[in-house]
C-alpha cells in the first residue's frame, strides 16, 4: 500500500460572513465560500475537477455535490455528498487526498454551508411523531429517545460529561477553562461572533444549565455561513498563490452509532482515528504547535484532547486549566475561537484555520503561533460517534 | 390512568415500524421485551433485523426483569421541545442498563433530579401516556 503521506496540500481556503444570515439561501452559502477559496488559492473555477459537499440537514435535496458544483461552473469528474455529521469536513480533505491520488480528479474543492440560526430544525409547536420534530431527517434513535424529553446534541454530550465526571472527578470548572480559552482567542478574531464580548470562568459558572452537567456557556454557537478549502497534488501546489499546508496524516474511525450501543462515553473515535494519522505522518502528539478540535461542546474538546494523547485519559481536566491551551500556552487549541465563539459550520473552519495558521502571515499577528510548522484538526459528529483526524504541515519532511 | 390520544398528546411520540413494533406492544402490555439471540445469547438493543454479534437471523423478543442501573444521567433544564412546559422542568434523563446488559434512554422519576445518582438501582414505571403508547420511565428501587 503507498502511503498518501505529504501527496496532496490544502491551497486554498474561504468563508461567507458567519453568523445570522436569514436572507441568504445554503447554495449561496456554498457558492460563495467556494469563490473565496479559488480566490484564495488563485484558481479558476474551470481548473476544478472535484467536489465534495455536506448536504445541510435543514435543506436537503437530491444529488446536492452536482446541483452545487453546476451553480459554480464546476463539472465534476469525481464528485459526491459526504454524511458524517461533524466529522465531514475533515473526511473532505481525506476523500479529497484518496480521490486525487487515485487519478480521479486534480484538484477538489470541498465546501459546507449551512443556515441553522436562520432555519429551525424544530416546529414551533413540537406536535406529532419524532421524526417530524427533527425535519423529516431521521437519526434511528430519536423514536427511544425524544419521547422522553432528550434532543441530540445537549443530551447526548451531557452524558458524556456526566460519565467523565463520575469516572475521573472532572467539574464543571475545568470545563469552563475550555470555554473561556476559545473566547479569548475569539477576540483576537475579527470575523468571530464572540469577537469583542469576553468571558471569564465567573460568566460560565453562572450560565445556566441546558441540560445539566452542561450550561450554555459549555455549548457552541448556531450559525448560518459556508466554508470551503480546496485540495490538490502536492506538486500543483507549489506554484499557486499561497504556501501549502500538505496532507501529512489522516484517520477516521467510528466506534457506535447510537448512544445507548456506546461502551464507552469518554473514549471516543479520536483514539484511534489519531493513532492511525500519527503512524501515516510519522509524529505525535508532542509534535503538534496547535490543535483546531472540534468543540460542539467543552466536554468534546477534552475527550478528544484526552484520546489525542496530549495528556493520559481522566487527566484533560487539570491539564487544560492554567492557560496550557491558551495562545502562547503549551498547545494553543482553537486558535479562531471554534465553534464554541467563532461560528458553527459543523467544523469546516477548524480546517482552514489550521491552513492559515501553518501559513504564518494569514492571520492577526496576535493570534499566530509562532513559528507553527505542523498542527491537527479533528472532527467529531453524529451521535458522538463520528471522528475524523487530519495532520497538516508547511513542510513536506 | 390516561385519556390522551395520539391526537391530544403534543410531547413527541414513537413511530413504530415492522422492526420495533414488538418493543411499543410490550410496553404496552407493561411486560418490557427486548430481543435476544437464540444463537449467541446476545441481548440488543436498539431493535435490529439480524443480530449484530453474530448475524443470525435468530433475534426473539425476550421478556426482561426491568431492572437495571443508571449508568449516566442529566437534568433537563431548558424545554427540549415548546410542547414541554415550564411545569415539566427540571426532569432527569438518564441511560439505564438493564440487568440483562443493554442500556435505554428514559427518564428516573419518583425522586428529586438532583438525587438521581450513576449506579443508582432502579426499576421500570410503565407510563400510558396516549391510549395507544406506553413509555418506560424508572424509579429508585426501594431500601437499596
Ligand atoms: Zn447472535
Amino acid at each position: 500500500m503507498t502511503s498518501l503521506r505529504g501527496k496532496c496540500a490544502i491551497v486554498g481556503v474561504g468563508e461567507t460572513r458567519i453568523g445570522k444570515l436569514p436572507n441568504v439561501g445554503t447554495l449561496t452559502l456554498h457558492v460563495e465560500a467556494a469563490k473565496h477559496a479559488l480566490d484564495d488559492a488563485g484558481l479558476k473555477a474551470s481548473q476544478i475537477d472535484g467536489l465534495l459537499t455536506n448536504q445541510p440537514l435543514h435543506d436537503p435535496f437530491r444529488t446536492y455535490s452536482v446541483v452545487v458544483a453546476h451553480a459554480m461552473g464546476i463539472t465534476p469528474r469525481y464528485t459526491t455528498d459526504l454524511a458524517l455529521g461533524g466529522a465531514t469536513p475533515v473526511a473532505m480533505a481525506i476523500h479529497a487526498a484518496m480521490a486525487i491520488e487515485a487519478g480521479l480528479a486534480t484538484t477538489v474543492m470541498c465546501v459546507h454551508g449551512r443556515n441553522q440560526a436562520s432555519l429551525h430544525l424544530l416546529p414551533k409547536n413540537g406536535v406529532g411523531t419524532t421524526r417530524e420534530a427533527n425535519g423529516g431527517i431521521r437519526d434511528g434513535a430519536e423514536d427511544y429517545e425524544q419521547p422522553y424529553g432528550f434532543m441530540v446534541g445537549p443530551g447526548h454530550h451531557a452524558f458524556a460529561a456526566s460519565r467523565h465526571m463520575h469516572e475521573y472527578g472532572t467539574t464543571s470548572e475545568q470545563l469552563g477553562a475550555i470555554a473561556v480559552s476559545t473566547r479569548k482567542h475569539a477576540n483576537l478574531t475579527p470575523t468571530a461572533t464572540m469577537y469583542g464580548r469576553p468571558m471569564t470562568l465567573e460568566d460560565h459558572q453562572n450560565s445556566r444549565f441546558i441540560v445539566a452537567p452542561l450550561r450554555l456557556m459549555d455549548c457552541s454557537l448556531v450559525s448560518d455561513g459556508g466554508g470551503a478549502f480546496i485540495v490538490t497534488s502536492a506538486d500543483r501546489a507549489k506554484d499557486l498563490r499561497k504556501p501549502p499546508a500538505y496532507i501529512m496524516g489522516f484517520g477516521s474511525n467510528n466506534p457506535h452509532a447510537q448512544l445507548v450501543d456506546a461502551k464507552t462515553l469518554t473514549t471516543l473515535g479520536g483514539k484511534v482515528s489519531s493513532e492511525t494519522a500519527y503512524k501515516m505522518a510519522g509524529v505525535g502528539p508532542g509534535d503538534m504547535d496547535f490543535a483546531q478540535i472540534y468543540d460542539c461542546f467543552t466536554i468534546t474538546t477534552l475527550i478528544t484532547l484526552e484520546d489525542y494523547g496530549f495528556c493520559s485519559k481522566g487527566d484533560g481536566g487539570a491539564w487544560v486549566q492554567g492557560g496550557r491551551i491558551e495562545l502562547g500556552g503549551e498547545l494553543p487549541v482553537n486558535t479562531h475561537g471554534g465553534l464554541l465563539s467563532h461560528g458553527h459550520l459543523e467544523g469546516i473552519t477548524h480546517v482552514n484555520e489550521a491552513v492559515r495558521q501553518l501559513r504564518g502571515d494569514d492571520v492577526e499577528p496576535e493570534r499566530q503561533v509562532e513559528g507553527a510548522e505542523v498542527g491537527i484538526v479533528s472532527g467529531h459528529g453524529g451521535n458522538l460517534s463520528t471522528h475524523a483526524t487530519l495532520i497538516l504541515s508547511n513542510r513536506r519532511n | 390512568m390516561t385519556t390522551q390520544t395520539n391526537e391530544t398528546y403534543t410531547k413527541p411520540l414513537p413511530e413504530a415500524d415492522p422492526e420495533d413494533r414488538p418493543y411499543w406492544e410490550s410496553l404496552k402490555r407493561h411486560a418490557m421485551e427486548i430481543q435476544r439471540c437464540s444463537e449467541c445469547g446476545e441481548y440488543t438493543f436498539l431493535p435490529k433485523p439480524l443480530c449484530p454479534n453474530c448475524l443470525a437471523d435468530a433475534l426473539v423478543w425476550t421478556r426482561v426483569s426491568g431492572r437495571g442501573t443508571v449508568w449516566g444521567t442529566t437534568t433537563q433544564s431548558h424545554p427540549p421541545l415548546p410542547s414541554f412546559s415550564a411545569e415539566d422542568m427540571p426532569f432527569n434523563i438518564s441511560l439505564v442498563e438493564l440487568a440483562e446488559g443493554v442500556r435505554v434512554c428514559t427518564n428516573v422519576i419518583g425522586c428529586p433530579v438532583e438525587d438521581v445518582r450513576i449506579g443508582m438501582e432502579v426499576e421500570v414505571v410503565y407510563d400510558d401516556v396516549t391510549d395507544d403508547v406506553t413509555l418506560a420511565r424508572f424509579r429508585p428501587v426501594k431500601d437499596q
